[in-house]
């Protein structure tokens, strides 16, 4: 059967199915594993039980959780200890603490960040006023 | 009835991926081929019923536009609304489809005591309409940096903009709060107003609380029930690359979602959704009002078989000369 006004509509299907099928030619067939992320900073080299301020899995999904709460404990209750489920204490602090055993933040936070697309530039915007820690690049 | 079908539909979905991922650890089958499964469904589908719309003749030019028509020159034509020209056509669809313009005309008509008719302006739906459209393409346009290594820069311009209040750690969306809010409008909608309801059908409910069901997981997966993002980007991407791979250890709600999103890209070129493709070959929308200078030939139109009076007149000159008629040529 004969196709009215092909020459606008096939045009048209075309670039939207360029549109929809983006993320197929956009990596060109890449698989992109997730990176390696470094533990090998001297503070986590030297403790004796690799533990993190939660078990691994929830620290993972939720370590951003766990910042806000800290933030909010510090920021407007004035509370700067945070006693974790096995009783040790951590001063809750974002560039102090974490930072203290992950001073790797460019092989740590960003890896992780620049993959999962969180805003560049600061990834993510904390350290616009917290102070990065130095690294040797 | 509608609604009972429709959410009892949206519900046993649901339940199915929940127990197959869940019970079963079907994690293959609603990972990798489903998902392909669905967008197959969906180009596939989606090219067939347009071209099934581009088969079907315009039999008549459809000039019934509002606005002033092209005319006298001393007459100031609406050139948006009305236009004559392709670029017209182009500016009116552009603002048709990014601003929902004829919908912005919409009016309540209701017959008041006394009798009286009374008209009034309703913007509500064209708002809600707009804000839900728009936050469903910005929530689309977000979600690529799970198929998309490196993250291209309007991805990360869309994130920013809508993530802009900076509240709350993961930050809030502009847009998860705008299209919870809509859809539910637009529900509500349905359900107060008595016409409404009476036109509904499932097919109207059912897309309405499967995006509303997407949105909700969506939402509960960033906020409350967190899931491994690294692992879903890996597995969209082994998606978008073709090399699937299913990650051990996503939480369910990625799954619930993601079902979801496959049920709907499935859905979507046997749905009323399709409207997406339709507003463009919309015939009110996409014709110039140029019937007074050229000529729209209907595609319908049989093969009449014309004696024109130049052939008339060829063929009777001498006898109308002698009868003395005038004739066009000598
Ligand atoms: C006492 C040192 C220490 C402190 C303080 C610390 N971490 Fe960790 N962190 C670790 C260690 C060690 C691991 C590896 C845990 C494992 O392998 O079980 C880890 C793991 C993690 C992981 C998971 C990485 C993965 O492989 O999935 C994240 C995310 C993380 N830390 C973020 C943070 C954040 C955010 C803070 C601050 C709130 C913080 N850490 C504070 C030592 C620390
Ligand atoms: C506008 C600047 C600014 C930005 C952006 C910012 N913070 Fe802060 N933050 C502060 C200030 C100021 C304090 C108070 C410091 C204190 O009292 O020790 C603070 C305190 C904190 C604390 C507790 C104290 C400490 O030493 O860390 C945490 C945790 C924290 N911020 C986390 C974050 C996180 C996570 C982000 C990014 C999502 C962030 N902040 C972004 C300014 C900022
Ligand atoms: C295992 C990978 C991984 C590591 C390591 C990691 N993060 Fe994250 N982080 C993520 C992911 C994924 C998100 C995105 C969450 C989302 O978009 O819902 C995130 C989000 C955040 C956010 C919230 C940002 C926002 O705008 O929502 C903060 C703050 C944060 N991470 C801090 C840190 C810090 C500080 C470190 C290093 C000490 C760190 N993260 C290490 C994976 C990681
Ligand atoms: C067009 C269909 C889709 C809609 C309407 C939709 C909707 C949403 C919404 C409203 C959220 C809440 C957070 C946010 O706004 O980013 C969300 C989160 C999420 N969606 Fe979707 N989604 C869709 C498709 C997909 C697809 C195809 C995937 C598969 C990779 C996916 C994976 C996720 C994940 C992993 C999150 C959590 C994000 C986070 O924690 O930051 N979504 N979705």
């Amino acid at each position: 059967m004969k196709i009215y006004n092909a020459n606008k509509i096939i045009p048209g299907l075309i670039i939207f199915l360029g549109l929809i099928t983006f993320p197929m030619w956009y990596n060109m067939g890449k698989a992109a594993p997730p990176p390696e992320i470094k533990f090998d900073t001297p503070v986590i080299q030297q403790m004796a039980v690799k533990q993190c301020v939660l078990p691994k899995a929830d620290m993972r999904t939720g370590h951003m959780q766990l910042l806000n709460e800290w933030r909010t404990q510090v920021v407007r209750n004035g509370y700067r200890t945070y006693v974790a489920a096995d009783g040790k204490e951590y001063n809750m602090s974002l560039q102090n603490e974490c930072i203290k055993c992950h001073s790797n933040k460019t092989q740590f936070c960003d890896q992780c960040h620049v993959y999962a697309g969180l805003q560049l530039g600061s990834v993510p915007y904390c350290w616009t006023c917290h102070i990065a820690p130095k690294e040797a690049k | 009835m509608g609604i009972k079908f429709s959410l009892l539909v949206v519900a046993a979905l649901i339940a199915v991926v929940f127990l197959g991922v869940k019970v079963v650890g079907m994690y293959y089958v609603f990972g990798v081929i489903i998902p392909y499964l669905a967008i197959l469904t969906f180009v596939g589908g989606f090219v067939y019923r347009i071209m099934n719309w581009a088969r079907s003749p315009v039999p008549f030019v459809i000039p019934t536009t509002a606005g002033q028509q092209y005319s006298f020159p001393w007459i100031k034509q609406n050139k948006l609304d009305n236009p004559s020209t392709t670029a017209g056509v182009i500016g009116r669809m552009a603002l048709e489809v990014l601003l929902f313009r004829s919908l912005f005309r919409n009016s309540k008509v209701e017959l008041r005591d006394g009798p009286k008719l009374t008209y009034q302006w309703e913007k509500w739906l064209w708002l809600a309409g707009l804000l839900f459209h728009w936050s469903f393409l910005i929530i689309f346009i977000r979600h690529l940096r799970f198929f998309t290594e490196p993250v291209p820069g309007f991805v990360h311009l869309a994130d920013t903009l809508d993530g802009i209040l900076q509240v709350g750690l993961p930050g809030i969306y502009l847009t998860d709060g705008l299209i919870l809010a809509t859809v539910t409008y637009l529900f509500i909608r349905r359900v107060v107003i008595p016409q409404m309801k009476y036109i509904s059908l499932p097919a109207d409910y059912f897309p309405l609380f499967l995006i509303l069901a997407l949105a909700t997981s969506g939402i509960l997966m960033r906020y409350f029930i967190r899931v491994d993002l690294l692992k879903v980007k890996e597995l969209a991407m082994g998606l978008a690359s073709f090399h699937p791979t299913v990650p051990e250890g996503i939480g369910v709600m990625f799954f619930i979602h993601f079902f979801l999103v496959c049920t709907l890209f499935a859905y979507f070129p046997f749905s009323k959704l399709m409207h997406l493709g339709g507003v463009f070959l919309s015939p009110t929308r996409n014709m110039p009002n140029d019937s007074r200078m050229v000529r729209h030939v209907n595609p319908w139109d049989y093969p009449v078989k014309v004696h024109t009076y130049e052939e008339y007149e060829d063929h009777f000159r001498e006898k109308m000369i002698e009868a003395g008629l005038p004739v066009e040529k000598e």
